[in-house]
């Protein structure tokens, strides 16, 4: 009788794992077997180097969506980064228990909130901000990192605040033992040695900034384009499937897929790096 | 008991985790350029008494204490900055702790805090610490690997180095060859009584021979009290107290 619930159990949960496996690796297919028509008209290289996107004349380059997924990901990271560790840093090391209980779960609760709640916040406050103090359109670029750095802020102090909890007293003792200030030790032992974990915490973020579409196509702007200035609307991958998908056919609608298939590698790219680091941690 | 003039004093000293008092009206006098050894059954203050004299003990949140501390006749607790205390007085501890850092920099570390910048003083200040705690050979090739590759005992001695990098008055071990393997700890042993020709070392060990091996005086703690004080010989062979004579005949824990 135990035998065969445990041998039900285990058919059932190998179920649920394989189902998994071949969710993703259906995923892949589709987008290699659909993808496939756009990459060969173009050819591979001429498809991510050129940035000539017009439709009409069935002629696909994503260059320039390319590099604006990367502009908005590096701002994103460049405004979420420093202001997320000083805030793990913070709350790990300096904040008093009661106001870390207090933060801890705020922080956290902006990861929950739909993404397009954070493309109306950018929409009504930040592009008409932008507009003013710049006297430009105001979507683009600047708007787009702003919100997404917004958006990975909980994505890095959770992890780099686990990472740096995680260092062992020892290290702060014998700091300290040695004659270190509080604030010495902090920043020149703690966070050091919690740093794998803080690069994880990046190379996470990276990962949710690229992919996030909704938050994105509400405050980019949207002009296929290369991007001059920070203040210039662009057009980012994830925005340009999105945008286009629904009157797509034929090769268009396979150039679209391409896109995601160069925004799957990219994110397998992160992935990879990820798990690299993570060994490094480890060992 | 012990004349020669004293490095470190105590009096009076009290001490209160919350409710709990951890040391009774603790008086000593460690003398100056010699190892003083603290021994005692587990939770008996060793460590609380160790802390205090670096005050390390200020981390502990809701501890309190009464009574004096004088290092060189001045009190410790009474407007002497602590991070400059500790330049002063040293610490080694049970588990070895060097920092995820690279061998020289764990090294450098408290001259850099303590103001040192130029490169060259510091590569001399590394050279001389590895020295001093007989590293150097096995080490001067990987300055720049990692720490925490060493082995149990070596990262132990390194500590002491990196203790001894701010040049200190006093150096305060805490039972520093409890994790480590016996080649290893006779290692630490002979460099104790080395370092004791230009270093005052206070010791704390569960191991009795250790303490009769290494130090002048030893301090036999019970319950937070110093039950007995005198010179290591004596407290070994015609100990005053019956409860260090159990103790020290190995009668109780
Ligand atoms: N941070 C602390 N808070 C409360 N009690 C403590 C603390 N540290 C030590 N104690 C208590 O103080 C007593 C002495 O501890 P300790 O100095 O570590 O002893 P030893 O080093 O001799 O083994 C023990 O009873 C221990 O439980
Ligand atoms: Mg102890």
């Amino acid at each position: 009788m135990h035998a065969v619930r445990e041998r039900v159990a285990a058919l059932l949960f190998g179920t649920a794992a394989v189902l998994c496996v071949v969710a993703v690796v259906l995923i892949c297919l589709f987008l290699v077997i659909n993808g496939a028509p756009a990459l060969i008209h173009e050819g591979i290289i001429p498809f991510v180097s050129s940035t000539t996107w017009q439709p009409a004349t069935d002629h696909y380059g994503i260059l320039a969506m390319v590099v604006g997924s990367l502009y908005v990901t590096a701002g994103a990271l460049i405004f979420g980064v420093p202001l997320g560790l000083l805030t793990a840093i913070y709350l790990s090391r300096f904040a008093s228990p009661r106001i870390r209980r207090l933060f801890q779960p705020l922080v956290e609760l902006l990861a929950g909130i739909p993404s397009v709640v954070y493309g109306f916040f950018g929409l009504v406050v930040i592009v008409p901000l932008i507009r003013q103090i710049f006297s430009v359109q105001g979507m683009g670029v600047l708007a787009a990192s702003l919100v997404l750095g917004i958006m990975i802020l909980p994505t890095i102090v959770t992890v780099s605040l686990a990472a740096l909890d995680a260092v062992p007293p020892a290290y702060y003792e014998g700091a300290r033992a040695i004659g270190a200030s509080h604030e010495r030790c902090v920043f020149t032992v703690i966070v050091p040695a919690a740093l794998s974990g803080i690069v994880a915490s990046v190379i996470l973020s990276f990962g949710r900034a690229i992919g996030e579409t909704m938050a994105v196509v509400m405050v980019v702007g949207n002009n296929v384009r290369l991007p001059t200035g920070i203040l210039e609307g662009v057009r980012t991958m994830t925005a340009n499937i999105v945008l286009e998908m629904g009157y797509a056919a034929d090769l268009h609608r396979s150039a679209l897929i391409a896109t995601a298939l160069v925004l799957f590698v990219f994110i397998l790219a992160i992935n990879l790096l990820f798990s690299l680091v993570r060994k490094r941690v480890r060992s | 008991m012990i004349s020669a003039p004293a490095k470190l004093a105590t009096r009076d000293l009290d001490l209160f985790y919350g409710d709990f008092q951890a040391l009774q009206k603790v008086n000593l006098e460690i003398p100056s350029l010699s190892v003083t050894a603290f021994i005692g059954p587990s939770g008996c203050g060793k460590t609380t008494l160790l802390k205090t004299f670096n005050r390390m003990i200020d981390l502990v949140e809701g501890c309190r204490i009464t009574g004096e501390v004088l290092l060189d006749g001045e009190d410790i607790y009474h407007s002497m900055d602590t991070n400059f205390l500790r330049k002063r007085v040293g610490m080694v501890f049970q588990k070895p702790n060097p920092f995820p850092m690279s061998i020289f920099d764990n090294i450098a570390y408290g001259p850099r805090t303590h103001g040192v910048r130029r490169h060259s003083e510091l590569e001399e200040i590394v050279e001389r610490s590895l020295r001093n705690t007989a590293l150097f050979d096995e080490v001067k090739d990987r300055l720049r690997h990692n720490a925490l590759s060493l082995s149990g005992g070596q990262q132990q001695r390194l500590c002491i180095a990196r203790a001894l990098a701010v040049e200190p008055e006093i150096l305060l071990m805490d039972e520093p060859t409890s994790a480590l393997d016996p080649a290893s700890t006779a290692r630490i042993e002979e460099l104790v009584c080395t370092l004791s020709e230009h270093y005052s070392i206070v010791i704390v060990t569960h191991n009795m021979q250790q303490a009769a091996r290494i130090s002048a005086q030893t301090a036999f703690f019970l319950l937070g009290e110093v039950v007995e004080y005198g010179p290591t010989t004596q407290i070994f062979s015609d100990p005053h107290d019956s409860r260090t004579l159990d103790y020290v005949a190995g009668r109780f824990g």
